[in-house]
C-alpha cells in the first residue's frame, strides 16, 4: 500500500542522487565521522596487508629452506595447522557477534577423550564419531544457553567451561592413553586427501571456509551477526532474534571443535585427556590477525583464510630454521598484540591527521 | 540571594535556552514550570556547573560568579537534588553524606562517630527517621533524596535546586518531602522546585516562574496566578491550525490494544487504531508512552492484556511476530535503537527486509543496493554513497533511513516514537507529509510525540497518558493544547469545563 503512494513521487536518477548526496554529506559534520567511515575502508587495507604479509612469509620460507614449498612440506603445514584453522572459522562468527568462545580447545580435548573412552569400550568407530559430534553440539549449547538465557558474559562462561570440559576429559579417560585405532582412520589424520597434496584437515578447512564465507557475507543470518556485534539493541529493534542466533553460533562452534577433535585424535593416533590444551590462544590469534574486531561487528572470512595461511607459514618457516619450538609462544603472542595494536594505530594516525588539519585551518583563519 | 539573568545556551544548532532568568530568595520555594523542552533542565545544569552558559550571568548576593564546574557550584552554596540521586550503594548513609570530606581524627583516620552524630543532627532537623549507619543499597528513592538533602545541608548550601523530585515518589513520600522542604525554607534556604504537577506547586511554592521555548515568560507570586493562567503561559503559542482537516473515511480497526499492562511502566491501557488513522499518544516524558510502544512491538514482554493486529493476537515479547503481522516501529533513540551506525546505509535500509530479498537463501549485494537506492530515492534521502556508514548522515537523513527500513516492509501498522526529534525543520515537514500520505494509503499510524503542535497538526485522535495510565481521549477536532496539557499534568484546566 505504502509503495503505491511513495512510488508516485518523482524518482531521481542515480546520477542526480549522487550529486545531491555529495552536497548532503558535506553539509553534515563530516570531519567527526571520518574515522568510522575509514574503518570500513581500513578493512580492505587490512586484507591487503595480510596478502603482503603472506608474500613476505612465503619469501622468508623459501629463503630459509628450499623445501618450504615442497608437496611434503605443504602437507605438513596443513597437518599441523588444520585443526586450529578449522576452529578459527566458527570463532570468527562468534567474535563478530560480540562474544568469544575460549572453550574451543577443551571441546577438542574432551572429544578426543571421548573417542578413546568409547573405543576402549568397544564401540564401532562410525558410532563413536557420530556420538562425539553430537556431544560437541551439546557442549556448544551449554555455552550458548549460559550466555544468552542467563545473560552471562561469554568470556567468563567459556573460561569456566574451558576448565570444566578439560576436567570432564580427565574424569572420562584418566591418565590412560588410547593409541590402538585402526589405521584406516588414523590415515585420515596423516595422509593427503586423494589426488591432492593437501591434508584432509586442509580440505575440510577449505570447504568450511567457503560455507562460512557464504553464510557470513551473503545471507540474512550473516548480516544479522554483523548487526548484533555492531549494535545489539538496534538488532533487537530490527526484529533480529539475537539470543537464538548467538546460541546457534556457540552450537556450531561446539560441533566444529568436536570435528577438529576427531581429526586431531586421528592425526596423533592417540586419545589423551590433555590433547589440544592451550590451542584456544592460537585460534584467537588467527581470528584477531584476520582483522576481526574483538569488540564485534567487523571481520571477513577471506581475512581469516589469509591469516590462517600467514600463521601456518610463519610457524612452518620457524620450524624449518633452528628456532626453538618451545619459544613459539613468543611469535603467537607477538602476532596477537600486533593485530590488536594495528587498527588502533591506524585510527591514531587518522586522528593525528585530523587534529593537525583542524589546527592548520584554525591558524590559517587567524592569520587571514 | 541567587539570580540567573538572561542566560543563553545552545547545543549545536539547537537553542535550548534563549532567556533563562530566575531570582531565588531566602526562605522561599520558587517553582520553575514549563513543558518538555522549555529549557528548565538546561537552567538546572547551568546552576549545577555542568553547562557553561553562552551568555547571561549568575549572581550570588548581587555579585557575579562563574560556575565553571560542579565543584564551583558546590562551593558557591548551590546543591542540586536530582529526580534519581546517585549514591554509592555499598556505603552507609553517613559515608555518602560526607563523601570526600569525612571528618578526621588524629592520624588521618575517619572519625565515624562524629560523622554519624552530625548526620543524625541534620536528619533530626529535617524531621526524618533514618539510620546514619545503614548501607545505602535498598534505600527508596525518597530516602536517597533525603540523603542528598542532608549532604546539601552539611555543605551549608543556601540554594537548593530540586529537579522533579516528586516524579518517582508515592503520595506519602511526597508529603514527607514537602515537610522537609518546609523545614529548609524555615531555615532560610532558597529552594528552586521543578515539577509537572501543578497541585504540588500550589501547595508548596510561594513564587512561580514559567518558561516556554527556552524563554522566561512570567514570574509572579503564587497568589496572583490561577491554574488556567499557568497552563496558558506554559502552552503560550498561537493555537495551531490543523492543515489536515478530515481525511477520507478511516477503515476498520487494525491495531487493537486491550488492557495492556507492564509492571512498573503502565497499567490497563486499551485503545484501537484504524486503517488510515493517525493516533497520537501524548503525555509527559516518563508517562509510559514509549514503554507502551515497546511492549506492542514486543521489545518488552507484557504482564497482562493483549495486542491484536488485523485479528491476529501477537506473541508477547517477540518483535519478529509483530513484524510478521505487519507492524513497523521507528524507535525513540535513533542512534542506539534505530540504526547500526557503523553499518552502511544500504545494509541499514535492508536490515529488516533481508527475508524478502534473498533468493535460495542468498542475499546478493546488487539486489540489496538497488533495493536501498529505490527506497532512498522515494524518501529523498541525501547521501554520498550507499556503502557509507549510516553515521556519516545528518540526523534528518538518518531518520529517513530508519523510516525507509520500515516502510520498505509495507507495514499495516506503523509506530513512530518521537519521529522528528532533533531533525531540521525541512526534513521535519517531509516526515509529517510522509506520515499523512501513509495514513491516506491505509496504514494505521500510532505516533508518540512530546511536541504538542506536531500532535495537534497530525493526529486524528489524541490519547493522553499520565503516570502509566490512559487518562483522556480527544478527537483531533476537539483537542486544544490546554486540554492536552491539562490532562497530561492531571490538572483539569478551565478550558475543559
Amino acid at each position: 500500500m505504502a509503495r503505491d503512494v511513495l512510488g508516485a513521487e518523482t524518482t531521481p536518477t542515480p546520477a542526480t542522487l549522487a550529486g545531491s548526496g555529495d552536497l548532503g554529506s558535506t553539509s553534515g559534520s563530516q570531519g567527526r565521522h571520518v574515522p568510522r567511515d575509514g574503518r570500513i575502508k581500513s578493512l580492505v587495507r587490512w586484507e591487503g596487508g595480510l596478502v603482503v604479509c603472506l608474500v613476505a612469509v612465503l619469501v622468508l620460507g623459501v629463503v630459509v629452506s628450499p623445501a618450504f614449498l615442497s608437496s611434503a612440506n605443504l602437507l605438513n603445514m596443513g597437518l599441523s595447522n588444520g585443526e586450529i584453522s578449522i576452529m578459527a572459522l566458527p570463532m570468527t562468527l562468534v567474535v563478530i557477534s560480540g562474544e568469544i568462545d575460549l572453550s574451543v580447545a577443551s571441546t577438542l580435548g574432551l572429544s578426543s577423550s571421548m573417542i578413546g573412552y568409547l573405543w576402549l569400550h568397544g564401540w564401532p568407530m562410525p558410532g563413536i564419531i557420530l556420538t562425539v559430534l553430537v556431544m560437541g553440539v551439546g557442549l556448544g549449547a551449554v555455552n550458548g544457553l549460559l550466555v544468552t538465557r542467563l545473560g552471562l558474559p561469554s568470556l567468563a562462561v567459556t573460561i569456566g567451561t574451558l576448565t570444566l570440559y578439560q576436567g570432564a576429559g580427565i574424569i572420562i579417560l584418566g591418565s590412560t592413553t588410547v593409541a590402538n585405532f585402526p589405521s584406516a582412520y588414523t590415515n585420515i589424520g596423516v595422509a593427503a586427501f586423494p589426488h591432492t597434496d593437501l591434508s584432509w584437515s586442509t580440505v575440510i578447512f577449505i570447504v568450511l571456509a567457503f560455507v562460512f564465507g557464504v553464510v557470513l557475507h551473503a545471507t540474512k543470518v550473516g548480516r544479522s551477526i554483523f548487526a548484533i556485534g555492531a549494535n545489539k539493541e538496534a538488532a533487537i529493534y530490527a526484529g533480529i532474534r539475537v539470543k537464538r542466533i548467538k546460541t546457534s553460533l556457540f552450537v556450531v562452534s561446539g560441533f566444529v571443535c568436536a570435528l577438529a577433535g576427531v581429526l586431531y585424535t586421528f592425526r596423533l593416533s592417540t586419545a589423551e585427556y590433555d590433547n589440544g590444551t592451550g590451542l584456544e590462544l592460537n585460534v584467537v590469534a588467527i581470528v584477531l590477525l584476520a582483522g576481526v574486531s574483538i569488540f564485534g561487528g567487523t571481520g571477513t572470512i577471506i581475512g581469516v583464510v589469509l591469516s590462517a595461511l600467514v600463521f601456518a607459514g610463519i610457524q612452518n618457516a620457524l620450524f624449518l630454521t633452528s628456532f626453538p619450538q618451545e619459544a613459539l609462544g613468543v611469535v603467537i603472542g607477538g602476532l596477537l598484540l600486533a593485530s590488536v595494536l594495528a587498527p588502533g594505530s591506524a585510527e591514531l594516525v587518522q586522528r593525528v591527521r585530523l587534529a593537525v588539519g583542524s589546527i592548520r585551518r584554525r591558524t590559517g583563519a587567524r592569520t587571514r | 540571594m541567587l539570580s540567573l539573568h538572561a542566560a543563553r545556551k545552545s547545543f549545536g544548532a539547537v537553542r535550548a535556552l534563549v532567556d533563562g532568568s530566575i531570582d531565588l530568595y531566602p526562605g522561599e520555594v520558587h517553582a520553575l514550570l514549563g513543558e518538555n523542552g522549555a529549557g528548565k533542565s538546561t537552567m538546572v545544569k547551568i546552576l549545577a556547573g555542568v553547562h557553561r552558559p553562552d551568555g547571561g550571568e549568575v549572581l550570588i548576593d548581587g555579585r557575579p560568579v562563574v560556575l565553571s564546574d560542579p565543584a564551583a557550584a558546590r562551593d558557591a552554596g548551590i546543591a542540586i537534588i536530582y529526580q534519581e540521586p546517585n549514591l554509592f550503594p555499598d556505603l552507609s548513609v553517613a559515608e555518602n553524606v560526607f563523601m570526600g570530606r569525612q571528618p578526621l581524627r588524629s592520624g588521618r583516620r575517619i572519625d565515624t562517630s562524629a560523622m554519624h552524630d552530625q548526620v543524625e543532627a541534620v536528619l533530626e532537623r529535617l524531621g526524618v527517621r533514618l539510620d546514619p549507619g545503614r548501607i545505602s543499597r535498598g534505600l527508596s528513592i525518597a530516602d536517597q533524596q533525603i540523603v542528598e538533602i542532608a549532604k546539601a545541608l552539611t555543605l551549608r548550601a543556601r540554594v537548593i535546586v530540586m529537579d522533579e523530585p516528586t516524579a518517582a515518589l508515592s503520595a506519602v513520600e511526597v508529603d514527607r518531602l514537602f515537610r522537609v522542604v518546609s523545614a529548609l525554607r524555615a531555615d532560610g534556604a532558597a529552594v528552586m522546585f521543578i515539577s509537572h504537577r501543578l497541585e504540588e506547586v500550589f501547595s508548596l511554592c510561594q513564587r512561580v516562574t514559567v518558561m516556554r521555548d527556552g524563554r522566561h515568560v512570567v514570574t509572579k507570586s503564587i497568589g496572583e496566578l490561577t491554574v488556567d493562567e499557568i497552563v496558558r503561559a506554559m502552552v503560550g503559542r498561537e493555537l495551531v491550525q490543523r492543515d489536515v482537516v478530515t481525511r477520507a473515511e478511516t477503515g476498520k480497526t487494525v491495531l487493537r490494544v486491550e488492557r495492556l499492562s507492564r509492571e512498573g511502566a503502565f497499567t490497563d491501557v486499551t485503545f484501537e487504531v484504524r486503517a488510515g488513522e493517525i493516533v497520537a499518544l501524548a503525555g509527559l516524558v516518563g508517562a509510559g508512552r514509549s514503554e507502551v510502544a515497546c511492549t506492542i512491538f514486543g521489545i518488552d514482554r507484557r504482564d497482562a492484556g493483549s495486542v491484536t493486529v488485523a485479528g491476529r493476537v501477537l506473541k508477547s515479547g517477540s518483535p519478529n511476530d509483530a513484524m510478521a503481522a505487519g507492524v513497523g516501529f521507528v524507535p525513540e533513540d535513533r542512534r542506539q535503537q534505530g540504526l547500526v551506525m557503523s553499518m552502511s546505509i544500504e545494509r541499514n535500509i535492508a536490515l529488516a527486509s533481508l527475508g524478502r530479498l534473498r533468493r535460495h537463501g542468498i542475499v546478493l549485494r546488487a539486489v540489496e543496493r538497488s533495493f536501498a537506492a529505490d527506497w532512498g530515492a522515494r524518501l529523498h534521502l541525501k547521501y554520498g554513497r550507499l556503502s557509507n556508514a549510516a553515521s556519516t548522515l545528518s540526523g534528518g537523513n538518518q531518520q529517513k533511513v530508519v523510516l525507509a527500513k520500515w516502510l520498505s516492509r509495507e507495514p499495516q501498522v506503523l509506530i513512530v516514537d518521537e519521529p522528528t526529534r532533533g531533525i531540521d525543520i525541512g526534513t521535519k515537514a517531509e516526515v509529517h507529509r510522509l506520515l499523512v500520505e501513509l495514513a491516506d494509503s491505509g496504514v494505521a499510524i500510532l505516533m508518540i510525540s512530546s511536541e504538542l503542535p506536531e500532535v495537534l497538526r497530525l493526529a486524528d485522535r489524541i490519547l493522553v497518558m499520565r503516570e502509566g495510565r490512559l487518562v483522556a481521549d480527544f478527537t483531533g477536532a476537539e483537542a486544544t493544547e490546554e486540554l492536552v496539557v491539562g490532562a497530561a499534568t492531571g490538572q483539569p484546566s478551565g478550558a475543559r469545563r
